[in-house]
């Protein structure tokens, strides 16, 4: 069970938080995409071992979405940051 | 009978017996004592008997390792004796025996087929197929059972949050919470035990001066009187989770979830062991077990002993026994020389010791009456005995250490696995490696922060230990996991068949899998599978530690999630004008809501087929109330719902209501809804009723994460509003009659349009929207005064010849939009169905600008034509089989299409149906069959509406 520092009301407990799965996931045009460009938006995930990026939503919270990055295999939460930050650079 | 109570001494209350009855016998013990070592005082050798061969099997631990008595307490199942706490009048009985421990049916097994060897079953049970015998060989073994009517006790989920946890009250975890809570600094310190102290209860000593007992009433008092340190006793840590949440259960029933910045464990370790050949008759015992019994409990095991050890610690089991004035009848001492502090004593006292020699089978029938010795030169001597003690070393307990993310290696000086490094969790004491007394206190005490002076003790030589796994005789005769019926023969067998990594060999033998979890037992297992694979213990590892790390009941960890609390559902604001007109409830979408209202004496169906008829002939009131309704508010709110929805709302007018759908990124249907621009910058959304919460989270989530540029707020209002809605050809005149100050006339108050006035008194936005094809009216008021809308609506006022509306419930509403064809979104729709398939193909072709899941309604797939499409189906035979859930049966023999809503009409006067069916729309006609469980309908597709298709009746 993550503890998980919500940037708005501080470390919280997974239970209050919904996972919203990979962030920085670009939307493309959708009206010059071609199928298989729209297809990888849609469904094409990275699933890395070692830092990934999510973004979470504090549901049973403050309700507002934020940036994770997370190592999967230790499960250490290395950065939060809000929606619109870029991706920051992670050391593995 | 060999087992007795000292006259004296002991951790109990000898002013309060208590009675209880084991297997059918009535005994007395005590305040204090547990279940096993009443059974043990009470002198009952033979507790139960073992789970595959059914051999007489007595206590062999007095702690969580306990493999051997394993019982049932009424309905509860496999608990270990030691783990009971003595209750007065307390029941149990064995649970692996008929009729009972003493005499067993079942070892007739241990008589004809002496040794199943490991994966016995799985290659001899191979024809017809395992599935065939596996219910009738789980009858013959299994454990406890399981009572499906009792009720478990209702249990609890807890949060403990603190600076530091301490788990284990021994000495370690005694100096570290002392040490800890000094500052001032929230210490949680849980003891699975109900007394503090863990070895210090047994093996009295010398601390800072003064008797143990004296000191650990000195620290029990200090933590008590911190008023920030927490003690919670008989509570087992059994999981450490990740970033350091720690569970531990108390009195089987607490679960506590416990969050620490800091996480000492203190949870010693556990003595193991030695195999020989019968070692598993009533009679061995672990050597620390022996002397726990004495000490804490003035339990007595027997009256002569033979200790059986590899190491100097466990002579504390002879010295006490002598103390207790008791025979010795030998110490066996596997090592050459018998060296160290405490056999040095022993011999001072007179006691045998034979060292550099085994113990290599017992004697007895049903309880050991002696042992078989073998010495240095090999010659074999035999000692008369009622109880063998036996200590093969020590495994500190790493199992949450482990879980914490820590990593074990191999210490030769102890031959066992202890703590490395890594992890969250910080081990101390025995549970570190770190034996004797005094060791133990000042390695407790400087876990933390180390401030202020360690408790002083002296630790005693105990001498080398000398790695020792299986003494001698047969070895399929000689027990590794007791609850399992393992023997080192079966080891042997696994890893001569391949199973040589440990998990593997693990689950071949299921050595390790009972209800102890082979607490005494994993590391004699995997030393001797390392010596059949010539490995050493370090390169064969060890099986993961998975949580629990002791049994916790099901009931406790369901807390108060049980019955009508797992999914608590949500009551109408009119709930009880609802009950009051007979409505039968039932839930939907989360809301508890009239299905319909019978008459006294009416079916279900003719109640709903009334309602349902009443509307389209006069008029019926229904409670809308858990319409989902979000606020949409901000200068871009038109902008987003455009880019949300299949229909653009940016060009709604004011007042006006507009119907439409919501979809995935995938462009399948997620929801739809009727939607009433309040303002240019104000929109009230309507959503399904189980789609309220779903759906505005939708938008927050595209608000947030993706348009963050657009300026919008987003407000669920669905329970902040009662809704009742009117509906039929008389509607109008009755809510007229009702009293507002909103012309109804169909001229002023179009279709598709809504008003704000007031309704009987109370402010109220009524909008036209119908979803039954009558003429409609939604009146929205503030939630609280529902009911007197309601009421107001019902009892009609309005011209004396007129009859008040029907009250009509959700299963009515849906017979009416099944007539009108009106889409239901989660019946008529699943995770396949587009909106061109339900017939919004033309919405979607139209949108030259983009929304959620356009994209992929243009994708190739979603344009075919024979995908399934929305159609109507008429019964032309007996319409039995036309109901939801029905397959279209294919020219192939397979489905075509499936019903998805289907009733009885009562303006039809027969079944219809919706059904989604391949290329339904260019199959108008067409007479198809449809087939539920064996039935089968011939039916004609039609194109729905199958009433009013004109829509003359909205007017």
């Amino acid at each position: 069970m993550l503890l998980i520092p919500c940037p708005w009301c501080g470390a919280r407990d997974e239970a209050e938080f919904r996972c919203g799965g990979e962030s920085h996931i670009a939307r493309p045009d959708p009206d010059t995409a071609d199928d298989a460009t729209w297809a990888a938006y849609l469904f094409d995930r990275d699933n890395v071992k070692g830092v990934g990026f999510e973004r979470w939503l504090h549901r049973h919270g403050c309700g507002r979405w934020f940036n994770v990055a997370r190592d999967t295999v230790t499960h250490e939460i290395r950065a939060v940051y809000a929606m619109t930050d870029p991706r920051p650079e992670i050391a593995p | 009978m060999s087992g007795f109570r000292l006259p004296q001494g002991g951790r109990i209350d000898r002013d309060q017996p208590l009675a209880f009855r084991y297997d059918g016998r009535w005994h007395q013990g005590f305040a204090g004592d547990t279940l096993a070592s009443a059974l043990i005082a009470a002198g009952v050798d033979q507790i139960g008997r073992s789970f595959k061969y059914h051999r007489p099997r007595g206590i062999f631990a007095a702690g969580p390792e306990e493999p051997n008595a394993i019982l049932q307490l009424g309905p509860r199942p496999n608990l270990k004796a030691t783990q009971v706490p003595l209750e007065d009048r307390l029941e149990a009985s064995p649970v692996n025996c008929w009729p009972n421990a003493r005499v067993d049916l079942g070892a007739a097994v241990g008589l004809f087929r002496r040794f199943m060897p490991a994966g016995f079953y799985y290659k001899t049970f191979k024809w017809p197929g395992w599935h065939w015998w596996e219910p009738i060989i789980r009858r013959a073994a299994g454990l406890g059972r399981v009572e499906p009517a009792a009720v478990a006790p209702e249990g609890q989920r807890r949060s403990l949050h603190c600076d530091v946890l301490v788990v284990g009250a021994g000495p370690a975890g005694l100096a570290a919470a002392l040490a800890a809570g000094a500052d001032g600094r929230r210490v949680v310190l849980v003891e699975q035990d109900s007394l503090l102290g863990g070895s210090l209860l047994v093996d009295r000593g010398t601390i800072d001066g003064m008797e143990s007992d004296r000191w650990l009433e000195q620290a029990e008092a200090t933590l008590a009187a911190r008023p920030r340190t927490r003690i919670l006793r008989r509570t087992i840590a059994f999981g450490c989770y990740d970033h350091g949440l720690v569970a531990a259960i108390e009195r089987e029933r607490i679960v506590w979830k416990i969050r620490a910045a800091r996480v000492i464990v203190a949870t010693g370790a556990t003595e193991r062991p030695i195999a020989f050949q019968d070692d598993d008759r009533p009679g061995v015992m672990l050597a620390g077990a022996v002397r726990a019994y004495l000490a804490r409990w003035a339990a007595a095991a027997g009256r002569r002993l033979v200790l059986f050890t590899n190491n100097g610690d466990a002579y504390r089991t002879a010295l006490a026994w002598a103390d207790a004035g008791l025979t010795v009848a030998g110490v066996v001492d596997a090592r050459r020389n018998a060296e160290g502090e405490l056999p040095a004593l022993a011999k001072a006292n007179g006691i045998r010791i034979i060292d550099n020699a085994v113990v290599e089978r017992t004697h007895g029938l049903r309880q050991v009456t002696g042992v078989t010795l073998r010495d240095g030169n090999g010659r074999r001597h035999r000692i008369a005995c009622d109880t063998v003690a036996v200590s093969g070393g020590r495994d500190p307990a790493v199992a949450l250490f482990v879980q914490a993310g820590g990593r074990l290696i191999w210490n030769d000086g102890v031959a066992a696995f202890v703590p490395g490094d890594g992890g969250y969790a910080t081990p101390v004491g025995a549970a570190a490696g770190v034996f004797g007394l005094g060791s133990a206190l000042t390695h407790g005490h400087a876990a933390d922060s180390g401030d202020g002076t360690a408790p002083a003790a002296a630790d005693a030589s105990e001498g080398k230990l000398l790695p020792l796994w299986h003494a001698g005789g047969d070895p399929a005769r000689s027990w590794v996991d007791r609850a399992s019926d393992v023997t080192v023969a079966d080891v042997g067998l696994a890893a001569r068949e391949g199973y040589v990594s440990v998990e593997h060999y693990k689950r071949y033998t299921t050595s390790g899998m009972s209800p102890d979890q082979g607490k005494s037992s994993g590391v004699v297992a995997l030393s001797l599978l390392g010596q059949e694979t010539q490995r050493p213990q370090a390169a064969v590892g060890t099986t993961r530690f998975r949580p629990p790390w002791d049994p916790v009941p099901l009931a406790a960890l369901t807390g108060a999630d049980r019955g009508p609390r797992l999914r608590p559902v949500l009551h109408l604001p009119a709930h009880a004008r609802h009950r009051e007109l007979g409505a039968t409830f039932e839930e939907y979408g989360g809301w508890l809501r009239p299905a319909c209202y019978p008459r006294t004496g009416e079916t279900r169906e003719a109640a709903i087929t009334r309602e349902a008829a009443a509307v389209r002939d006069h008029a019926g009131i229904f409670d809308a109330s858990p319409l989902g309704k979000i606020d949409v508010r901000g200068p871009d709110a038109g902008r987003f719902l455009d880019r949300i929805y299949l229909h653009r709302l940016s060009t709604l007018k004011p007042g006006r209501l507009r119907y439409t759908l919501a979809a995935t990124e995938s462009g399948i249907v997620a929801d739809d809804g009727v939607i009433a621009r309040i303002a240019p910058d104000r929109f009230l959304v309507g959503t399904t009723s189980g789609g309220a919460q779903r759906m505005a989270e939708h938008f927050e989530e595209w608000l947030q994460c993706e348009w963050v540029d657009l300026d919008v707020f987003v407000t669920p209002v669905t329970q902040q509003w009662g809704v009742i809605n009117i509906a039929g050809p008389a509607a109008r005149t009755l809510l007229a009659a009702a009293g507002s100050d909103i012309a109804f006339d169909a001229a002023s108050f179009p279709h598709m349009t809504f008003r704000e006035g007031h309704v009987a008194g109370i402010p109220a936005r009524v909008a036209r929207v119908s979803f039954t094809g009558e003429c409609s009216f939604e009146v929205s008021v503030p939630a609280r005064r529902t009911a007197e809308l309601w009421d107001a609506l019902a009892a009609t006022a309005g011209p004396a010849d007129l009859a008040p509306p029907t009250p009509f419930g959700v299963e009515a509403l849906m017979v009416l939009r099944i007539e009108k064809g009106y889409l239901h979104v989660g019946a008529d729709t699943d995770g396949t169905t587009y909106p061109a398939d339900c017939g919004f193909a033309d919405a979607v072709a139209r949108r030259q600008d983009d929304f959620v899941g356009r994209r992929s309604m243009r994708r190739q797939d979603a344009l075919r034509a024979d995908r399934r499409q929305l159609v109507g189906l008429l019964p032309v035979t007996d319409g039995g089989a036309l109901v939801a859930g029905a397959h279209i049966v294919a020219a192939d023999g397979g489905s075509d299409g499936h019903v998805s809503s289907a009733c009885w009409s009562p303006a039809v006067g027969g079944r219809i149906a919706l059904a989604m069916i391949s290329d339904g729309r260019n199959r108008l006609d067409e007479v198809v069959t449809v087939e539920d469980l064996g039935r089968q309908t011939q039916a004609r597709i039609v194109r729905p509406p199958f009433v009013d298709p004109e829509g003359a009746r909205l007017a």
